[in-house]
């Protein structure tokens, strides 16, 4: 780690002011997982961390329901997870904080730096950019092993994928998520926060070098809504999964009225699959109308060379999560 | 009691051996006070770096190493790899130490590594090796190795009798040790000639004489000391750069201690490799199973120096066979022995094949092996003993089923297979080469049976008796045949006075107390996922021989510990290298994926002991166990799914294609 | 900062401070934070030379220079000679470094040591008096959950944490509960055995 100067300020306003004009001059601490593994690894190097662990403002999680559930960007995944009101009325959402990563990341990572995380291709982390772009202009990632890379969203030059398995399932809840800068709050919605870099010098979320990330809104579901969450990963715990859908079907008896349907790990932003929730509006749910829905989300999928088996995964993600949730699923 | 003799007590008389001890260094383990290297921290103590080289071939221009020395903190600096070294200054693989500087901590030491300025000239690399070379150009080329023709009977006309041949490609990949406690060392010099080297190693009797040779110095000024190792699975034998490199930093700023360990980085991309093994195979039995042919045209590769050759079929005694094989020479981390050198790989190949071809004359794989016992000479008993051991633990002839009979291809779908292991070693100094618990217990015991012959000829006089009439039992000195006349141990350690008995055991030595060559068995219960491909283990079951088992509790936690070890390479471990950049990939643990505790299923070991067994002395169990588990596994899950996955790990998207394939030939799958 | 030799410094202007200074390599003096004014207010900006850190561990208060880059394991390990914990991965995946922080289970080498004082921190080390084994330990030496022990010390807090929680914990419970630390040995059946010798201990009132 290159060396730097360290604040931990007691207001957000302070924060902010603490922050630079540009990336690379300071950096959000908030559980660290991941800022202190990029430090490391010398992929980023603020000259400034601000530690914004002792805003008092940016934690709880309260319900009403109006507004919906409002979790401050320092609850941890582990508080989350555990939560008795988001267990009550957004259980997709606890379940897939209680999937994430190991108990010991969960107990620090926080739902705003889970937002925040920057992607796992293994050429960013081993210090080839973000985009992992050769000298001569080539993708590294479609000359070399791009196993783990997007099949989505993939027309270039980013081929990273999303690493969140949790802004999925808020996204299919309709999260929005609010931050605060030097000109105060603003809240967007939370699919509207990640995007594709097309330059190195970009970043994947709709955040700017002096602001902070404060609270995700999520709105009650109606009722009778069905919704889970499903992983594909190798391993029994801790391994990055291959695919994930988070889908949220709002029922009318039998009957889908109206389907979100969310995947990650599969394209450089959290992939909100419009092809699948139409697949299945009007339908009832059975195994033919659930594959239907995963070869949907599916449809517009393409190969780098190495990840075509990640379509598949994809596939079979969204039809496992489309059938969890009509059994009850987490919700 | 004092004939020149050493012989392992007799079963009745055993007071120690065979019982379930709890290990003597756990407390200090399990409470986290025990010291390994990484843990030192010495008075006055630097902190060492290295910059290493980016590219997987190279050569070194220039080094500029003024800044760094400028910097507060950077105590000395010192190149290892210069451009004047080795073959004027090549490098073979990415990861390469250049220079090394030592700082008065870590931060400082890292900055002052990239305040160095190398220039390199790229040279061409090849990094990746799981292609099929073609031999021809093989052998116009120098980057393979190929190694001459081998052939055993007549394989031609064996092939031609055969009534039903299989032909598969079958393999495993470059994998990476992966210790965790990564290599390195503290080096001091309490004064200009005399080295106190502390070491993570596996070889604390001869590492200070290849450091002594490296930095040119009498070894007997070498000191060397270890309390703990955090593993080494055969990669920490010989010295590396860097434990050279913590020497002459140290010598450089006056002889004060500095620490230099491996980040995990480039642990995983230099000091661990385990040779990838690749082969197409054709093999040919009559009908009723009798196995008659065997070929095969296999390759591998780990670094620079190729392997020289493969010795398949393993363990297997076909009686006609022809083989060729090509080392592939690439720029990777050099290969390292790895528990078992090549016989988890060779074993995988061979009884992939096999299995594959019992398959196809539609044989159960159990009766397959047990209708050509004879092959397995010298250990055919042995095996055929064994799996009936492990037929009773798996209950594997009630729940056989032919090769994706399963009761339908819904998911998942659960399958078993067995595996034979065998590992076969000369004794070494190091601990390495399964040779520690052979090597150990019997210089140990050789050791105090010359201590009591010592104590019994100098109190004999005392007890009014011949040596020769004495025995030791129940904490006395007694004769023999007249129990009142004796000496508790105290006292007769008091008649030595001043003078301590100093005994030194050695092995090899005299008596029969080891023996090596061992065989197991394995047998493994997957559940395989259809639509996503991944493998779960259930459950596996290892019946191993291992002769006299001094210590049932270690000696089933290090086949238990195998078959952990088995299940990370079949499913999750592989070197992944981009030939592009000549790089690592995977350079972290969340990529270069290890099993989890709830990835293992349940594991039943059972160890063959008694009569036939308990003769034989004692014999290593830290290699042999590790044989088999890439093989039972794979094998499970053609049983499972109907097809083969030709290549480890057993990842998705192997698993998936492989379906995919055989669906497309109109496969059963 | 370049201002370092002028600690209390709360004539800097907001648009002035925005400029973050170019750091210069490691200052060999040890400062108290520059206070600076953001928004009004005054703001405590440490390093990034060596600044006085105190933690506690296993009860004691231990205090060193460091510089803000310095991870808690790092202290804990080469400043204070706490080594019960280990660096295997420092990227906080394989668990070697398991500690107690304030009673939650973490990885030291992920959380900075300025940001962990104040906070009670609890490794293998603390957990019983010299000489004595805590039952957590006794469980991983009664069931040979050791071998070359690299990964024993942080698997020991992450068994203690996860049977606190889970007297009798299922199979499913064990993969997530203890699926944050990996051993290369290969000890995880050992550790299955500890798990549940505790497990019945607990239900005995023990443990």
């Amino acid at each position: 780690m290159r060396a730097f100067e360290y604040a931990s300020p007691k207001q957000k306003q302070q924060a902010v002011g603490l922050l630079g004009q540009q990336w690379g001059d300071a950096e959000v601490l908030a559980g660290g997982s991941d800022l202190l593994a990029l430090m490391k690894d010398d992929i980023v190097h603020p000259k400034r961390l601000v530690n914004v662990k002792e805003l008092p403002e940016l934690r709880g999680i309260t319900f009403n329901a109006s507004r919906g559930l409002r979790i401050g960007s320092l609850m941890t995944l582990s508080e989350i997870s555990e939560d008795a009101q988001v267990k009550e009325h957004h259980p997709m959402l606890a379940h897939a904080a209680g999937e994430a990563a190991s108990p010991q990341i969960r107990n620090v990572a926080t739902i705003g730096g889970n937002m925040c995380q920057r992607p796992r291709c293994w050429w960013f982390r081993n210090g080839f950019g973000l985009l992992a772009t050769a000298p001569d202009g080539k993708s590294l990632v479609l000359q070399g092993d791009n196993r783990y890379h997007a099949i989505l969203g993939n027309d270039g030059p980013a081929y990273f994928v999303s690493p969140s398995s949790l802004a999925p399932a808020l996204i299919a809840y309709n999260a929005r998520i609010r931050l605060f800068g030097p000109k105060g709050p603003r809240e967007i919605p939370l699919e509207k926060f990640f995007v594709i870099p097309k330059s190195e010098n970009e970043r994947e979320h709709d955040l700017r070098p002096n602001e902070i990330v404060t609270d995700v809104i999520v709105p009650a579901p109606p009722s009778g809504v069905k919704a889970s969450h499903y992983e594909v990963r190798q391993k029994a715990a801790f391994d990055w999964p291959y695919a994930t859908a988070s889908v949220v079907l709002d029922m009318n008896g039998d009957t889908v009225r109206s389907a979100r349907v969310v995947m990650s790990h599969v394209a450089p932003i959290p992939w909100v699959s419009n092809e699948a929730a139409q697949a299945l509006a009007g339908k009832t749910i059975s195994e033919q109308t659930a594959d239907a829905a995963g070869a949907a989300a599916v449809a517009n999928a393409k190969s780098l060379g190495r990840n075509k088996y990640k379509i598949k995964l994809a596939h079979v993600a969204v039809k496992r999560a489309v059938l969890q949730a009509a059994k009850g699923g987490q919700a | 009691m004092a004939e020149n003799t050493y012989q392992w007590p007799d079963a009745s008389k055993r007071k120690l051996i065979g019982k379930r001890m709890n290990r003597v260094d756990g407390p200090v383990k399990a409470s986290g006070r025990a010291k390994y290297t990484y843990d030192l921290v010495r008075p006055n103590m630097l902190y060492g770096d290295s910059v290493k080289c980016p590219y997987a071939h190279a050569r070194v221009k220039s080094i500029d190493t003024s800044a760094a020395e400028k910097m507060p903190g950077v105590k000395a600096v010192h190149v290892i790899h210069g451009p004047d070294d080795g073959a004027k200054g090549e490098v073979f693989w990415a990861g390469t130490d250049i220079v090394a500087v030592a700082a008065v901590d870590e931060p400082t030491a890292r900055d002052a590594v990239r305040a160095i300025k190398v220039e390199y000239e790229q040279l061409p690399h090849l990094v990746l090796n799981d292609k099929e070379p073609n031999l021809a150009e093989a052998e116009k080329s120098e980057l393979y190795k190929v190694a001459s023709k081998e052939t055993v009977g007549d394989p031609n006309s064996a092939f031609q009798q055969s009534e039903v041949t299989h032909e598969g490609y079958y393999g495993s990949p470059v994998i990476t040790h992966c210790c965790l406690e990564t290599h390195g060392s503290v080096a001091e010099w309490p004064d200009k000639d005399h080295l106190f080297l502390h070491i993570s190693t596996q070889n604390v009797p001869g590492i200070g004489e290849q450091v002594a040779k490296a930095i040119d110095m009498p070894a007997s000024n070498v000191h060397v000391h270890q309390d703990h190792v955090g593993g080494g699975f055969g990669s920490k034998l010989g010295l590396d750069p860097w434990g050279v490199a913590a020497a002459q930093l140290s010598k450089k700023a006056g002889g004060v201690p500095v620490k230099m360990m491996l980040n995990r980085a480039t642990e995983l991309e230099t000091a661990g490799c385990r040779p990838s093994a690749y082969a197409r195979v054709k093999v040919g039995a009559k009908k009723d199973g009798t196995l008659l042919a065997w070929e095969s045209y296999a390759w591998g590769s780990g670094g620079p120096g190729a392997p020289g050759s493969l010795a398949i079929p393993y363990v297997w005694k076909v009686p006609n066979q022809q083989k060729q094989y090509v080392g592939v020479v690439n720029h990777i981390g050099p290969s390292r022995a790895w528990r078992a050198p090549n016989h988890p790989q060779m074993c995988v190949i061979t009884m992939g094949a096999l299995d594959d071809l019992a398959a196809k004359l539609g044989m159960d794989t159990f009766d397959f092996v047990k209708k050509n016992i004879d092959l397995l000479d010298p250990r055919s008993k042995i095996y055929s003993e064994e799996l009936d051991v492990a037929n009773d633990l798996m209950q594997w002839k009630a729940r056989w089923h032919p090769r994706g009979d399963s009761d339908t291809l819904g998911i998942p779908m659960e399958a078993i297979s067995l595996q034979i292991g065998d590992n076969q070693y000369p004794p070494d100094s190091a601990s390495g080469g399964s040779s520690t618990i052979g090597g150990v217990s019997s210089a140990t015991f050789r050791a105090a049976t010359d201590a009591k012959r010592q104590l019994i000829a100098k109190v004999a006089p005392a007890l009014n008796a011949q040596p020769a009439d004495l025995e030791v039992a129940d904490g006395r000195v007694r004769v023999a045949s007249d129990a009142s006349r004796s000496l508790s141990w105290k006292e007769a350690c008091s008649k030595l006075g001043a003078q301590t008995l100093t005994v030194r055991g050695t092995n090899p030595g005299e008596g029969d107390l080891t023996n090596s060559g061992v065989g197991g068995v394995q047998m493994a219960d997957v559940s395989v996922d259809t639509e996503t491909g991944i493998v779960k283990i259930n459950k596996m079951v290892a019946v191993q021989d291992c002769g006299l088992v001094i210590s049932p509790k270690q000696a089933e936690s290090q086949v238990l510990g195998a078959m952990i070890m088995g299940v990370s390479y079949a499913l999750y471990e592989e070197k992944v290298m981009d030939q592009t950049t000549g790089t690592m990939l995977n350079t972290n643990m969340d990529n270069y994926r290890l099993a989890g505790i709830g990835d293992v299923g349940e594991l039943v070991v059972r160890l063959m002991t008694g009569p036939g067994y308990d003769e034989r002395g004692v014999i290593g169990i830290g290699e042999p166990p590790t044989v088999s588990p890439g093989a039972a596994i794979s094998n499970a899950v053609a049983n499972a799914i109907g097809v083969r996955v030709p290549f480890l790990p057993l990842t998705p998207d192997r698993v998936l294609e492989a379906l995919e394939k055989a669906q497309g030939e109109g496969g059963r799958a | 900062m370049s201002d370092q030799d002028s600690p209390k410094d709360s004539g800097i202007s907001r648009r002035k401070f925005l400029k973050i200074s170019a750091i210069t390599t490691s200052a060999p003096l040890v400062l108290g934070p520059t206070v600076l004014e953001v928004e009004g207010q005054e703001v405590h900006v440490f390093g990034p030379g060596k600044v006085p850190i105190a933690l506690n561990v296993n009860g004691k208060r231990l205090t060193a220079n460091l510089e803000p880059r310095f991870t808690l394991l790092d202290a804990l390990r080469e400043k204070f000679e706490v080594t019960g914990p280990k660096r295997v991965c420092d990227r906080g995946t394989c668990g070697a470094c398991t500690v107690l922080l304030d009673n939650k289970l973490v990885y030291a080498c992920s959380v900075l040591a300025i940001e962990a004082q104040g906070k009670q921190i609890v490794t293998t080390d603390g957990l019983a008096p010299q000489g004595q084994l805590h039952p957590v330990s006794a469980a991983f030496v009664d069931n040979d959950a050791q071998q070359c022990g690299f990964c024993t010390p942080g698997f020991v807090m992450a068994t203690k944490a996860f049977v606190d929680k889970h007297p009798n914990a299922t199979p499913d419970e064990i993969a997530r509960g203890l699926g944050g630390n990996f051993c290369r040995c290969g000890t995880y059946a050992g550790i299955k055995g500890a798990v549940a010798q505790l497990s019945g201990q607990q239900q005995k009132g023990g443990a």
